[in-house]
Formats: structure tokens, C-alpha cells, sequence
């Protein structure tokens, strides 16, 4: 019974990977290798699909997109862990007032903000400009990031806590011997998430950004009407584009569903 | 805004209790100094604009007719309802969200009991399964559309053809919609697995153990101790599949191009500000989506706070 079971989770894992392993096999073909039906298998392996990607202007959109997504993860950093710090370890009045209002800001479709900041980025000629979609993917991962951190910070041990400033530990002593050991892999985890998110983000940078500040999500829409032999190339783009959302994602495994769920499930 | 009534219903339950660990040598200012920022950040960006939109859904609004701009009373909202594009995109978005969540919650269900028992090279299938979610949505897009739907050359029709079919349908014109949920299925699948998954390892091992002892069926012991164990992650697995989904704009845009009809909300939205320029249009809309939105996030916002609630 047990080997049916192990047989059957087999079979699905390889079903829905088969799509990915495609993916990658496709972007080591040759162009005409890579369109021919029925598929060509045994085709021999080539970089050519790498190399025309990149040729073709690949690294501006790839900067672009590292830089607002990890600028913006810095930047959610700073501000979420004083804030979830000010939730947990030392908390406010009505403070899960405070953690529902971070959320249900989440819960807002951006759709319905799309036009509002694309004229205030008009007003302030900040229209194709990487920063400003920095600042706005800032804004998208704040409340997750608030909750995770939150959901990290409380498992600080109290006692630990109360002990260290009994026994006279100044702030800083407390955040770094004792809150700090517990809240690293927390805050690494937060880190990649929101990474992640901002790094796959399309909609507003397709309407913000244009040739200056495209990422690489924007640069991708340029294969959607393509015609001709362009799988190779088109399958090299979306393993390269996915690279680092696969390495942190794989990174973050554990904390994944965490994080995914904003902590409610651990 | 109308979404901090909606949690109000949420919070109450979880504000009952005390809060840990009250200090009285800091004053309130120095306790709340560190919230300042990301609240003051947040509130700026995220619930400014939606004033805006909702100023700008009131407004008659053409960017390429800037003398045209005036009061538009409710017309834009009349608009909105009684044109039949975004009409259909209402429906298209209700049927996109329902049929992706839906299928992909029993998928993830099944794959989340599958994972759930011991096998062999257990850690490297979970890590398969996990990885179409971890491909950018866009790319996924992409790939379905070229290298899997291609009525020419893609896998779909190559591997019918190695079986010895004739069919060579062209999936996406002949089924647009079904195109769109099966890539969106796909990739949000390995969503609910995870944390369905969750849900079923923090299920606690002696009711099972002493309900099969007692003769129960493997089918009672799912029936009335693990599915009702696993409703609220059931819940919210679906909830978060939803407030995400309805939101999808990648793969109708990539897929179909919102075309044939297929375009949801957010394409439509998109489509009336950036192309069409119909500002005042695009607001009310956006407005709709939000009371939309409102809904779901009330829903799922008590959800998580029963969790929340749990967990402490």
C-alpha cells in the first residue's frame, strides 16, 4: 500500500515539473531543434538560446529588475522590523488593531491604485524611473513583511527578555544578544519573500516603466506576440529571468508557507 | 477607508486578551516611535491613491481630451455597468478566480494527503511539486502559450502526435478560458499543497491513532477528524488563492491578450486607462473592483484572525 502511494506522489511531482525540465531542455536547443513536432528529444545541446537572449539588450531590464528588488527589500527591512519590534516585543495599545490594518492593505486589489500613482508619477516626472517603482514595490511587501517579522519577533522567549532588563541589559544588549540569534533566520527568510514578490511583479512596472527602467518581467512581454522560430530564445529568457526566484525560493523552503500565508500558518 | 470597518469584525476577537508583557518605564511615544514609519509609509501610498481613484471615478476624464475634464456625477459607474466589455470582464473574473482556486484547492488536497504519507525520496518530489510556483508568473505565461499550447509546435500537440493521434487542436482559440485556468492551476497548485500540507502535519497523531484502534475507516478517520482538522486551512488557502487571483493580470495578458473573450478586471481596467484613456471609466471600475475586494478580504481577514487567535 505504502509503494502506491510513493509511486503515485512520484508520478504527480515529475507531471507538474515536466513543464519546468521543458522549459529548460527547449532552451538548450537549436531554433529549428526546438520547433519541431513531434518534439525533438535526442536534439543536441547548445548555449545559442542563452547567447541571443543576452545579446539582444537582456542586461539593462535584468539590472533594473535587481535593483528595485532588492533595494525594496532593504528598504521594507529597515521599516518593517522596527515596526513588528514595536508589535511583539514591546507592543503598542491595540496592536493587532495595527497588524490588521497592515494586512488588509494587502487584501486591496493594486489594480485600483494603477491609475492615481501612474499620474502622480506623471506629475512628478518620475514616469521611467526605476526609484519610484522601488518605493511602490516598498509598499506592496511592507505588510507582509510586517507580519512575518512580527510572526518571527514573537518567538523570542519573553522570560529571556524580562530577565536581560531585570538584570540591567540596555537596549542594545537586548537586541543584540538576544533578539537578534532568533530574528536572523526570520528576517533572511522575510528578505528572500520579498525578493521574490517584487522581482515577479508585471503590472505596474509595465505601465510605469518603459526603455529606460523596463524590468525583466516588462522585457519578457516583448516575446508575447512573437512569431517564428523563438522558443530557444524565448525559453533561455524565462530560465534566466527565473533563476533567482527559484534560488530563493528553494532558499526560503521552510519559511515558504510562512510567509505565503503573511504567518498565520507556521 | 471601508476595509479598516470590515476588520473590525476580525479583531475583536484576537483585542480580548491582554497584552504581553506591558512596560511602564517607556513613554508612548518611545513605544510607538518605531511603528511610525512603515504605518505612516503604508498609509501614504496605499490609501492615498484609493482616495484619488475614487475622487477620479466621479470625474469626466479623457487624458487625450484635457478640455473635456468635469464633474461626471455617477455616469461613469452607469458606464461601467451597462458596457457589455465590462460586464463580461465581471463574469470572467468571477469564473477565472472560482475555477482556479476551486481546482487547484482539490488538486493541492491531493498532492498535499499524497506528500503527507512516507516514501522514498519524499523531500525531492515536494521540492518538483514547488517549483512551478517559483517560476515568474509572466514567463509561465509565456511558456504555456508558446512552448505547450503552440497548435504547431508545441509539447501538447508533439506528445499527441507521439501517441498516434491526429487531433491537433489549437488550444488556445478553441478553448481561450480553459487555456488561461489551466496555466494559472498550475502554477498555484503547489500554493495549496504547501499549505494544505502545513496544516495536515500540525494535526495532532493520538485521536487518529486511538479512532483507528476503535476500527475506524481510513475514509472516516479523513471524513471526521482530518478534514474538519484541515477546513480552516482549507479556508485560507482558498481566501489568499482569491484575493491573489482575482488580481491576475500576467496570464490573461500574456495568454490571450485579453482577447477572445477572456479579459478579467485588472486587463480591463488596464486596457480602459492605458490604452483607451478613459480615466473616470478606469476609476469607477476600480472602485467596483475594490468594493469586490471587500468582501473576499472581510472574509478572509477573520479567517486569518482565528488562526491568529489559535496560534497565541
Amino acid at each position: 500500500m505504502r509503494r502506491i502511494w510513493g509511486v503515485a506522489a512520484w508520478f504527480c511531482g515529475i507531471l507538474f515539473f515536466l513543464p519546468v525540465a521543458w522549459m529548460v531542455l527547449t532552451s538548450l536547443h537549436s531554433e529549428s531543434d526546438a520547433a519541431t513536432n513531434p518534439p525533438s528529444l535526442a536534439a543536441p545541446l547548445t548555449f545559442d538560446g542563452y547567447a541571443e537572449f543576452f545579446d539582444a539588450g537582456a542586461w539593462p531590464p535584468l539590472i533594473n529588475s535587481f535593483s528595485a528588488s532588492i533595494g525594496s527589500t532593504i528598504i521594507v527591512l529597515l521599516l518593517a522590523i522596527p515596526a513588528a519590534y514595536a508589535l511583539s516585543i514591546k507592543p503598542v495599545e491595540k496592536w493587532t488593531d495595527v497588524l490588521f490594518f497592515f494586512l488588509s492593505t494587502k487584501m486591496m486589489p493594486v489594480v485600483a491604485a494603477l491609475l492615481p500613482i501612474y499620474l502622480i508619477a506623471q506629475f512628478a516626472g518620475m514616469l521611467d524611473n526605476i526609484s519610484f517603482l522601488t518605493l511602490l514595490y516598498c509598499s506592496m511587501n511592507l505588510p507582509i513583511a510586517v507580519w512575518l517579522m512580527r510572526s518571527f519577533l514573537s518567538e523570542v522567549p519573553r522570560e529571556i527578555l524580562e530577565a536581560a532588563s531585570i538584570d540591567g541589559a540596555g537596549l542594545i544588549t537586548i537586541l543584540r544578544r538576544i533578539v537578534a540569534p532568533v530574528a536572523m533566520p526570520g528576517i533572511a527568510a522575510t528578505a528572500l519573500i520579498c525578493f521574490i514578490f517584487s522581482w515577479n511583479e508585471l503590472l505596474f512596472a509595465r505601465v510605469l516603466t518603459g526603455v529606460v527602467a523596463g524590468t525583466a518581467p516588462v522585457y519578457l512581454t516583448g516575446f508575447v506576440t512573437s512569431q517564428g522560430l523563438f522558443l530557444a530564445k524565448v525559453c533561455a529568457a524565462a530560465v534566466v529571468v527565473s533563476l533567482p526566484v527559484l534560488i530563493a525560493g528553494f532558499a526560503a523552503q521552510d519559511k515558504l508557507v510562512q510567509g505565503l500565508s503573511l504567518g498565520a500558518v507556521k | 477607508m471601508a476595509v479598516l470597518d470590515s476588520i473590525s469584525t476580525g479583531k475583536r476577537s484576537v483585542a480580548d486578551r491582554p497584552p504581553p508583557v506591558p512596560r511602564k518605564r517607556y513613554p508612548k511615544w518611545a513605544t510607538r516611535a518605531p511603528l511610525l514609519p512603515a504605518l505612516i509609509f503604508l498609509i501614504i501610498v496605499t490609501q492615498l491613491p484609493f482616495v484619488a481613484t475614487l475622487v477620479i471615478s466621479f470625474m469626466k476624464w479623457n487624458s487625450l481630451d484635457p478640455a473635456g475634464r468635469g464633474f461626471a456625477g455617477i455616469d461613469n459607474y452607469v458606464n461601467v455597468f451597462t458596457d457589455p466589455d465590462l460586464r463580461s470582464s465581471v463574469v470572467n473574473t468571477i469564473v477565472l478566480t472560482a475555477s482556479v482556486v476551486l481546482i487547484s484547492l482539490l488538486l493541492g488536497l491531493g498532492l498535499a494527503l499524497l506528500l503527507d504519507k512516507k516514501f522514498a525520496g519524499r523531500g525531492f518530489v515536494r521540492t518538483m511539486l514547488i517549483a512551478p510556483f517559483l517560476v515568474v508568473p509572466v514567463a509561465s505565461a509565456l511558456i504555456w502559450k508558446h512552448v505547450l499550447y503552440n497548435p504547431e509546435y508545441g509539447l501538447f500537440n508533439g506528445v499527441l502526435n507521439w501517441l498516434g493521434f491526429d487531433a491537433q487542436p489549437d488550444w488556445i482559440s478553441t478553448m481561450p478560458m480553459t487555456a488561461v485556468v489551466a496555466s494559472l492551476v498550475w502554477q498555484w497548485t503547489p500554493f495549496m499543497m504547501l499549505i494544505l500540507l502545513a496544516g495536515l502535519q500540525s494535526k495532532p497523531v493520538e485521536p487518529v491513532e486511538a479512532a483507528r484502534i476503535d476500527g475506524a475507516s481510513p475514509f472516516q478517520v479523513f471524513r471526521y477528524l482530518t478534514f474538519p482538522h484541515l477546513r480552516q486551512y482549507l479556508e485560507l488557502g482558498g481566501l489568499l488563492g482569491s484575493i491573489y487571483i482575482v488580481q491576475n493580470f500576467d496570464a490573461v495578458f500574456t495568454i490571450t491578450s485579453g482577447g477572445l473573450g477572456t479579459a478579467n478586471l485588472p486587463y480591463m481596467i488596464y486596457q480602459t486607462f492605458y490604452q483607451a484613456h478613459e480615466y473616470g471609466e478606469a476609476s469607477a471600475a476600480g472602485v467596483i473592483v475594490v468594493a469586490g475586494s471587500i468582501v473576499i478580504a472581510t472574509f478572509a481577514l477573520r479567517v486569518v484572525s482565528s488562526l491568529f487567535k489559535e496560534a497565541k
